[in-house]
């Protein structure tokens, strides 16, 4: 088993929602990303799946709960002591439109991390390793004086890609970096991904609501409900036989592009993820659970470990 | 004159066996440029036919949404139609009035579009707005218009129609805003339906529920035109499709047709960047390049540069509309699967497409 890169304990993160009241955004969330290895986290909007992508990028404070790099507790640090330690992370965000800015050319936009961390001495040194990322992301050399708008969604993310290889990182979190793009774009920047991993020997958190898209590019995944984890496991596993029903549900729903298989499909649990500022009692997800006995609704299940997987559910003991 | 009566009788009949609510026709579309015109949409033509759902694919920028929109009258200016003919049960779109059009729309069609959040009024009740469909449409009470409005709230899959009726938008989930957009919608009994990618602001879970009401409302004699970008979804509920390419449809064929054998090569690279992602290769199929510039479109076919197979006659010759088999029509200068136009005589080539 690889070593672990970056372990996250019992995350906890409530925003306030007025009235003494607060959306449970992430409750109680532990997991272990891998040295070199991608972990898928998925889960439907509003799942908290990019709020811990955030924490875990120091971008917003946890309420309770620590973050661990290498074995070194994180938390508690200011901005200028994590600084050391945000060099090793990087983040792509789901939207290139709104993440580069518009008033920078490639060269700059790509350069800045690289002046951020004073990683060179002169500036044609800079320009020729802005040059080589943009070479590894594939973009042309002729588009180094161009600016943003200049270029479709594909493109853009492959800028963003490059600005977040600059300071060579250990780990970058994807949250949605595909779900811009068209598909024949989006399978070229997951090949880009993965070729990227397998050089570099990176870590990813992928965070994505597309289970297609996870399937491909994880080792590992978690799915996210309501603000929890309900099962992780390698990815193949959690695919095939998934353990708990709301992951067997979300892969029943994904419709398959091939119009003789419409049928094979169990009606399952209907309905949309309550609220989370009053999440139900018990397990989460036992209103919309085809399976629900009386004590899903009593008692809240804890993430229990079976082999290499984790699944909270009553149904599985 | 008995004979032609009884003639036109069977022709009717055969009319009425597979009924076209919607017939596009050469349709186009273009915005004026710095030189002369771009052409959004470049001779279009399909049909939807009653009670069917009738799909139309593409990625971003490939003008199915603008094909909705000249349905719709809603292209804004300047862009407009420049030629064409759109069929609502034979009558003309196109060359009717202004006035007569305007009552056409939301009663006889109607439109529903990506985001439900941005499609109804942020201050006034839900039920209300379902309300005022009825309203403007119909001579009807009010009272009249609230039983209609609940009665279709119900249809449409809301849970606790009377209480939702009192919602505002920000109350509700997505799922139910677009349950709600449907409702409002189907409640004037419209002859044609235009879903405008509604399912993709939505999560996976709730897109399957609404694609299966989609598919109920349609049953119900309803004709759907379903713009999306995913295969997956066109592939659950519709009957017929249209691929669109740069402002040109470049294929249709009925479902199974068109997943089983597709035979344009840009259909064939979605379908197998779409499947690449679930039969775990480890490298991913794309179609390299990426979508052209309308204002500046490459000679010959608008696909020619992207596509694996192209013949030098791609290049040159601009491929029309024609029908490979009954139903199946393909904008390509390709004559047989797999082999590239103008290599007739190179028997064993260009199999590897397969």
């Amino acid at each position: 088993m690889s070593e672990v890169l970056m372990e996250a304990r019992n995350l906890v993160k409530d925003f306030p929602a007025g009235r003494h009241r607060a959306v449970h955004a992430v409750s109680d969330v532990s997991l272990e990303l891998q040295e070199g290895k991608t972990l898928g986290l998925v889960g439907e909007s509003g799942c908290g799946k990019s709020t811990l992508g955030r924490m875990l990028m120091h971008l917003i404070p946890p309420d309770s709960g620590e973050i661990l790099i290498r074995g070194t507790p994180v938390t508690g640090l200011s901005d200028a002591d994590f600084m050391k330690y945000r060099r090793m992370l990087q983040m792509v965000f789901q939207d290139p439109y709104a993440s580069l800015n518009p008033r920078m050319s490639v060269r700059s936009l790509i350069a800045e991390p690289l002046e951020t961390y004073r990683l060179h001495e002169s500036r044609q040194e800079t320009t020729r390793h802005v040059l080589e990322l943009m070479s590894t992301v594939g973009l042309p050399e002729e588009f180094l004086h161009r600016y943003p708008h200049q270029f479709s969604g594909g493109q853009r993310q492959r800028i963003a890609i490059a600005r977040a290889l600059a300071p060579d990182p250990d780990l970058i979190i994807c949250d949605e970096p595909v779900s811009a793009l068209d598909v024949s774009v989006q399978n070229q920047i997951l090949n880009l991904l993965k070729s990227l991993q397998q050089s570099r020997g990176l870590a990813f958190l992928f965070i994505s609501h597309d289970l297609s898209v996870v399937r491909f590019i994880s080792d590992r995944t978690a799915v996210m409900y309501l603000g929890k984890i309900c099962e992780t496991g390698p990815t193949e596993d959690v695919f095939r036989e998934p353990l708990h029903p709301y992951t067997r549900f979300l892969t029943a729903s994904v419709p398959m592009p091939d119009p003789h298989r419409r049928q094979e499909r169990p009606k399952m649990a209907a309905g949309e993820m309550p609220s989370p500022i009053s999440p139900p009692a018990g397990c989460r997800f036992h209103p919309r659970c085809p399976y629900a006995m009386p004590e899903c609704s009593r008692t809240e299940p804890e993430l229990r470990r079976c082999g290499e997987r984790q699944v909270a559910c009553h149904l599985e003991k | 004159m008995e004979e032609a009566l009884i003639q036109e009788k069977v022709l009717n009949k055969e009319n009425l066996s597979q009924e076209k609510t919607l017939v596009i026709e050469n349709l186009c579309a273009g915005f004026p440029a710095r030189r002369g015109e771009v052409r959004v949409l470049d001779h279009v033509s399909l049909s939807v036919p009653k009670g069917k759902i009738t799909g139309l694919v593409g990625e971003s920028g490939c003008g199915k949404s603008m094909t909705a929109r000249a349905v719709m009258n809603l292209i804004r200016h300047p862009g407009r139609v420049t030629g064409g003919r759109i069929l609502l049960e034979g009558r003309d779109l196109l060359s009717m009035r202004k006035k007569e059009r305007r009552m056409l729309q939301g009663r006889e069609i109607a439109m529903i579009f990506q985001d439900p959040m941005s499609s109804l009024n942020p201050v006034m009740k839900v039920g209300k707005q379902v309300d005022e469909a009825v309203l403007v449409h119909e001579h009807v009470t009010h009272a009249e218009a609230k039983r209609r409005t609940l009665e279709m709230l119900e249809a449409a899959g809301v849970p606790d129609p009377e209480r939702r009726y009192h919602s505002y938008p920000h109350q509700l989930s997505g799922g139910l805003r677009q349950r709600i957009m449907i409702a409002m919608a189907m409640v004037c009994r419209p002859k044609l339906l235009i879903a405008d990618e509604p399912t993709t602001a939505l999560d996976v879970t709730v897109e399957a529920q609404i694609l299966d009401l989609m598919k109920e409302m349609s049953a119900k004699g309803t004709a759907v035109l379903l713009i999306s970008h995913n295969l997956g979804a066109i592939a659950r509920v519709c009957d017929d499709v249209s691929v669109m390419y740069a402002g040109k449809i470049v294929e249709q064929a009925d479902i199974c047709t068109l997943f089983d054998r597709p035979r344009h090569p840009y259909t064939r690279g979605l379908l197998s960047a779409v499947s690449s992602l679930r039969d775990g290769s480890e490298v991913l199929s794309v179609i390299p390049g990426h979508v052209p510039n309308l204002a500046r479109l490459p000679a010959g076919c608008s696909f020619s540069p992207r596509c694996s197979c192209r013949g030098k006659e791609c290049m040159e010759k601009t491929p029309e509309m024609r029908e490979i088999s009954p139903g199946h029509r393909i904008r390509c200068l390709w004559e047989e699967p797999g082999k590239k136009p103008g290599e007739k005589e190179l028997e064993t080539e260009g199999l590897a497409a397969e």
